[in-house]
């Protein structure tokens, strides 16, 4: 029996009593490789901040493999931030970034212990990336930047991964290397939740959507939930969806006309 | 000669001033590369204000000097954390707000009690030929302390440094962190208002770090380099004011400013003379910009060179050329 991995009960968030979304409840099985999509602002970041406990719900609970959030073993979920939001100038190597995911394991002294060398080495041998372990952060490709934030969620073998538009800030090819890397760990069994704007490679990559602005327009494969009428309740607008050759595509109505 | 070059070491007030001015020298360029990369360089400058504010306060209500300094500089950087927090205020304003004001308490206050206006200006403006010993001691406290809490605490403080929602979600009590860390900043600039003044802190902090990050591309190395280029820049500026007989804390400051200054033009020549431009590859990337080749962009030059797309290196061929697969 499939048993949700996250679940939402009731969660109602906001800032400064402004609020993003209320009586929430969402639960996500174990397993998933799902993926957020909704207009900007729609409180996709804000939900899974929600899920990564950094932001704290008005009411209602979040738990995580069954219990409550922060009871979890460190390390159990993995982060990739947005790479739009990462320091690009601050003064430390793809090495010492992927270090920083062993942080959690309260080590005291400064350097790292011939262990977690061998760690990183490990995992940066698994993601392809060996050979710019020594790199400044800033002088490494999109992807290699991209797989290095990667490494450094998945070196405490994580059970859930959530990535903060990992589509977006990288050109096409890499954008398609990344979801093709995140199919195989979740192949490997690791549950995969990510937000995205990219509603193409959605429907060519991602098993299972869920649509929110505010809250769970719809979710399900995309096949099925993408419809012209649950894209106009998520966006507004008016969206049209193809079947190009058995490929969904989605265009603003606008353009097809 | 010697004599005239040694003639100051005779004197206990420059034996004093010259330890002061190395450990304080140490203490802020150790914690100014904290406060550079988090790119908060104005928060010295507050800060040293809003301390300066609280000593005349604690003077007036007949509290200890250091004591009301240290509570009210913490207080106000929490008070200028809190305010920026959820970023309508950012923290430059905040800091200008809260400093700002306490600041202009401790001027109203002066301005109330004449008398004692003379020794307030050496808190303004450094006074390293009046250091006590309990100064000293005081001084090699905070030094201590914050050595202790930089080795116990560096993996934390560099991750959320570096990335403090990410070092969140990592587990890592970065509100805690960040209280800890405002409580020693206050600290040292407590510790530092007697020797370069109020009004030169902010330099002390920010030159010594800011020459290490231009030095350097490591975390580490940067700390190092920052600390004993503090500690350096203290001991020297203040034996030159000696002999030009130039207030300290400006000194100090100056001789900081010149070693930014030869720091910047010796990396702009060493890129000068290494950089150049071509189509290159890391791995299965293939790009042009101009670089050098030492350490974190090394490559090969053997391999094929043809750029992708028939076009010449270039910063312009990058797009194109970035995600070319060679053969
Ligand atoms: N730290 C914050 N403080 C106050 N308001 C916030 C904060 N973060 C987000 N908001 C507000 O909450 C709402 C939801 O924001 P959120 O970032 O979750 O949207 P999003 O769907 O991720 O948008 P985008 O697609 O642009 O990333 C927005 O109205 C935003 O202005
Ligand atoms: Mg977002």
């Amino acid at each position: 029996m499939v048993t949700p991995l996250i679940e939402l009960r009731d969660v109602s968030v906001g800032y400064r009593h402004r609020p993003v979304f209320t009586h929430l409840s969402l639960s996500i099985d174990e397993g998933r490789f799902a993926g957020i999509v909704g207009p900007t602002g729609s409180g996709k970041t804000t939900l899974l901040n929600t899920v990564l406990g950094t932001v704290r719900p008005h009411a209602g609970e979040v738990l995580i493999g069954g219990r409550p959030l922060g009871r979890s073993r460190p390390g159990e979920v993995g982060y990739v931030p947005q790479l739009e939001t990462v320091d690009w100038s601050f003064p430390v190597t793809v090495e010492q970034v992927i270090l920083m995911g062993l942080y959690v394991n309260r080590r005291r002294l400064p350097w790292p212990s011939r262990e977690e060398r061998r760690r990183v080495a490990q995992i940066a041998e698994e993601l392809g990336i060996s050979t710019c372990l020594s790199h400044h952060i800033r002088n490494i490709s999109g992807g290699q930047q991209q797989r290095a934030f990667l490494a450094r969620a998945l070196i405490n073998h994580p059970r859930l991964l959530v990535l903060d538009e990992p589509t977006s800030g990288v050109d096409i090819k890499t954008q398609h290397d990344v979801l093709h890397l995140l199919h195989q760990l979740n192949r490997q069994g690791i549950t995969i939740l990510l937000t995205t704007h990219d509603l193409n490679a959605v429907a060519a990559h991602l098993p299972w959507v869920i649509c929110f602005n505010q809250g769970v327009i719809a979710e399900g494969p995309p096949r099925e939930v993408f419809t012209p009428e649950v894209l106009s309740r998520t966006y507004g607008g008016e969206l049209a969806v193809f079947d190009h050759q058995g490929h969904l595509l989605i265009a603003h109505a606008t353009t097809g006309s | 000669m010697l004599d005239t070059l040694l003639e100051p070491f005779a004197f206990e007030f420059f034996r004093n001033g010259l330890w002061a001015a190395l450990m304080v020298g140490a203490l802020c360029g150790m914690i100014g590369v904290f406060i550079v990369l988090r790119g908060m360089s104005y928060i010295g400058h507050g800060l040293s204000h809003a301390a300066f504010g609280g000593a005349v306060l604690g003077y007036t209500l007949n509290v200890n000097f250091y004591l009301g300094a240290v509570i009210v500089a913490f207080v106000a950087a929490l008070l200028i954390h809190q305010l920026s927090k959820d970023g309508k205020i950012k923290s430059d304003a905040a800091i200008g707000i809260v400093t700002t004001a306490i600041f202009a308490l401790g001027v109203a206050l002066i301005s109330r009690v004449r008398q004692f206006t003379q020794s307030f200006e050496a808190a303004l403006f450094g006074n390293i030929l009046g250091v006590t010993t309990t100064d000293l001691w005081v001084i090699a406290a905070v030094l201590t302390v914050a050595a202790v809490g930089l080795l116990l605490f560096y993996r934390p403080l560099l991750f959320s440094t570096f990335d403090r929602d990410a070092a969140a979600v990592f587990g890592i009590p970065t509100e805690r962190l960040q209280m800890g860390f405002s409580l020693v900043l206050a600290l040292a600039i407590i510790a530092s208002m007697n020797i370069v003044g109020v009004t030169m802190i902010a330099a002390a902090l920010i030159i010594p770090a800011s020459t290490a990050r231009l030095l350097s591309d490591s975390f580490s190395a940067m700390l190092i380099i920052s600390t004993l280029l503090g500690a350096l820049l203290g001991v020297s500026g203040l034996y030159a004011s000696y002999h030009f007989d130039a207030a300290s804390g400006a000194t100090i400051v100056l001789f900081g400013a010149a070693a930014f200054l030869v720091a910047l033009i010796y990396t702009r020549i060493r890129e000068r003379l290494t950089m150049h431009e071509h189509l290159h590859y890391h791995g299965d990337v293939a790009h042009a910009h101009p670089h050098t080749h030492d350490g974190e962009h090394a490559h090969t030059h053997d391999g094929p060179l043809t750029p992708a797309k028939g076009r010449t290196g270039g910063t312009t061929a990058l797009a194109d050329a970035k995600y070319e697969k060679l053969p």
